[in-house]
């Protein structure tokens, strides 16, 4: 393998050179923090990794202008393994398609895993949230290129994985609550220097 | 001076012809040949399986070790057939099963299992209804089919006989396709290895002429005078006077030259596919391996397809079960969210749920079982391929049922109703349910409140509980035995979580969190 096709790879990131963004990003509803992002929004075609430690603070509120949009479209918005019963009459009231939302409740880890990379994979998705509980280094890499293959947008929530390992997500942010709403960390991004973090006011209702 | 031959029907039955009519009992004393024949548009095309006591064992799997399928007779084991790996070691047919061990030890033998190829000719035939609307089945080893009436459907005789040919080797049968004017010569043509599409009648007699005597199944007795007069060939018999033939040979022999040719009418009782699809493959050597499950599964999937198509129909529900030597069968079944009849998803639905399937024990056959047959979703061509992506989005369900079950893949909707737990339930994926209005309402509700402990009179949860919003007043539930009433509110800890909380009117100071402001 010569030096050439080794830094063609597309696992090689290199901080020099900026990869180009393809396509622009899927607007999340909240100007400041698009503004920060490379292409204005969540990249498309990727996953994205959000971090918090506290449930409770904006988590999701964080997703529901994405959301109400996307569940316009016939596509699915896929919930995969999450934490609770997401509240319909929350999500209704967030203008959210009731009917786009599919939830998937596996019983086992490794199955949630495997519904996510399915989900992404599928195209059929407009775009997939999920919570996995434990995900290692290949787990994620099979994630992106899920993600890739299928042109979704998928999210990953973590309350526990540390900032500290290393992701293929092509973004990672970290939540924190913050007086005026809440405080995005930007972690990782790919195709953009790291902007320093933006704070988001929230509508107070969900 | 017209003799007249005996009643065909008081007769030895015919051998190999089932669903007969009885032949009409004055033939006029002309010379065999030079009469036209009676259906001159009709085309039929027979599937002859020279190896179908083979095929029925060899077919659910792809190996090659030397086999043979073994019939008794007069108290000795008899080779009745071989596959290549075991012609390759010079073994035949017609040998005994011990002289063929002892010149191949690894040979492995099978007694003939005449019911599997009975069912195997039987669903070869329901197979066979997507080609053609006549089928009629011809024991113990061909179909015939009208052909005549497909040509146009397939785009002429060239390209229904190619689908055929690739449908019987995708489905493991080897087979030899002859079509003939009528259905007893396309037979007759098709076991004597002549595959050249004959059209008239005239072509055909030509083709029959040099086949040997034997190919029309007479009974022994027969066979043996006409080999003593030197009457080897059809073409023989057909130079004779007719009268004289039939009190030789009996009628029944004379009929059959004639039904070959077309020159009486050989109407077949047409093959009715059962209501519903079942089949069953056996498997030459007991297996584990996903791999070789699904190739043998594969095999079935197209068979169903064949007879789905057939029927203008498709599946919602079908189960595959898998036999043991010495344990019930283990049973995989498959819902769909769709009625669908196409072999590559369903083997997709199917590969996903057997790839870390627990199997108790090897496997000797598989069986597969259609629930009911269901019309297609009618579809209409449409300008912005809106259908395509439903399907697409139906086909996501489907994989994810067939590893995860039905209740682990759901929708949300909404249930008018004031108690906030009550006010949600999960449904079918897609369902648009009601569209009630609600004051502020958590992302996450709990399952089941929560107690919250409380410190002079205020509600904690990992620090003291500021309120927010509230109260939003809930009574409801009184004629349902679970009423409740209480007061909500969004309250905030000092970390900066929002939480849906509510206070029990009827107890003092029994604060609960219901919600988490996601």
């Amino acid at each position: 393998m010569t030096l050439d096709t080794l830094l063609q790879r597309r696992d090689i990131w290199r901080g020099g050179r900026l990869s180009p963004v393809t396509g622009g990003g899927l607007s999340t509803g909240f100007p400041e923090l698009d503004a920060v992002l490379p292409g204005g929004g969540w990249p498309r075609g990727a996953l994205t990794e959000i971090l918090t430690t506290q449930e409770g603070i904006g988590e999701l509120r964080l997703m529901l202008p994405t959301l109400a949009r996307l569940s316009r479209g016939d596509r699915w918005i896929a919930w995969i393994a999450p934490p609770r019963l997401p509240y319909a009459p929350a999500l209704a009231a967030a203008e959210i398609d009731l009917s786009r939302v599919l939830l998937v409740c596996p019983r086992a880890q490794t199955d949630a895993l495997w519904a996510t990379e399915q989900a992404l994979r599928s195209g059929t998705c407009a775009t997939v949230l999920a919570w996995p509980r434990q995900s290692n280094d290949r787990a994620l890499r099979r994630l992106q290129l899920a993600a890739e293959a299928g042109k979704t947008c998928g999210f990953l929530f973590h309350y526990t994985r540390g900032a500290g390992t290393p992701s293929p997500a092509a973004l990672r942010l970290r939540l924190e609550p913050n007086i005026q709403g809440l405080l995005v960390h930007i972690l990782k991004c790919r195709g953009s220097f790291v902007a320093g973090p933006v704070v988001l006011t929230l509508s107070r209702s969900p | 001076m017209n003799p007249r031959p005996a009643n065909p029907l008081r007769g030895n039955p015919p051998k190999i012809r089932r669903g007969r009519y009885p032949a009409s009992e004055n033939q006029p004393s002309l010379p065999l040949q030079g009469r036209v024949g009676a259906e001159e548009k009709a085309l039929w095309l027979c599937l002859h399986l020279p190896q179908l006591a083979l095929d029925v064992f060899s077919r659910g799997s792809t190996q090659q070790a030397p086999f043979a399928v073994s019939e008794t007779r007069r108290n000795h084991e008899w080779v009745l057939a071989c596959n290549r790996a075991a012609r390759a070691h010079k073994l035949r047919p017609g040998m005994t099963v011990s002289a063929a061990c002892a010149q191949l030890a690894e040979l492995e033998v099978k007694p003939r299992h005449e019911a599997a190829e009975r069912e195997a000719l039987e669903h070869l035939a329901a197979w066979a209804g997507q080609f053609s609307a006549v089928v009629s089945l011809v024991p113990t080893d061909s179909i015939v089919l009208e052909a005549g009436g497909s040509l146009q459907l397939f785009g002429g005789l060239k390209e229904l006989l190619a689908h055929v040919r690739v449908g019987l080797e995708e489905l493991g049968y080897e087979a030899r396709l002859a079509v003939a004017p009528t259905p007893l010569g396309a037979t007759l043509l098709a076991r004597n290895a002549m595959e050249e599409p004959v059209t008239d009648t005239q072509r055909l007699l030509s083709r029959l002429a040099p086949l040997p005597m034997r190919s029309l199944d007479p009974d022994a007795a027969v066979l043996e005078k006409l080999q003593g007069l030197g009457l080897r060939c059809i073409g023989d018999c057909l130079r004779l006077p007719r009268d004289g033939f039939a009190r030789r040979f009996g009628p029944e022999l004379l009929l059959d030259l004639d039904r070959a040719l077309g020159k009486v009418p050989d109407p077949r009782i047409p093959f009715v596919a059962p209501p519903r699809f079942a089949s069953r493959l056996l498997l030459p050597a007991q297996t584990e391996d996903c791999q070789a499950l699904l190739f043998a599964v594969h095999r079935l999937l197209l068979e169903l397809a064949g007879f789905l198509k057939a029927t203008d129909g498709g599946i919602q529900e079908f189960f595959i079960e898998m036999g043991h030597y010495d344990r019930p069968p283990t049973r995989v079944t498959l819902k769909l969210v769709a009625p669908n009849r196409d072999p590559r998803h369903l083997q997709e639905l199917l590969r996903v749920r057997l790839e870390d399937f627990p199997l108790p024990e090897p496997v000797q056959d598989i069986r597969l079982v259609a629930g009911e047959i269901l019309p297609l979703p009618g579809r209409n061509l449409d300008l912005f391929r809106e259908h395509e992506s439903r399907e697409a989005n139906q086909l996501l369900l489907e994989r994810l049922r067939a590893r995860l079950g039905d209740d682990a893949v759901r929708g949300v909707c909404l249930v008018p109703e004031h108690r906030p737990e009550r006010a949600h339930r999960t449904c079918a994926p897609g369902d648009p349910g009601p569209k009630p209005m609600f004051g502020t309402r958590p992302l996450w509700l709990l399952a089941q409140p929560q107690r919250l402990q409380v410190m002079q009179g205020q509600p904690w949860l990992q620090g003291e509980l500021c309120l927010r919003a509230g109260p939003e007043r809930i009574e409801s539930g009184w004629w349902d035995g679970q009423d409740i009433t209480r007061d909500y509110f969004v309250a905030e800890n000092p970390k900066g979580s929002r939480f849906w909380i509510f206070r029990e009117r009827r107890e003092k100071d029994s604060w609960f969190l219901h919600g988490i402001f996601a």
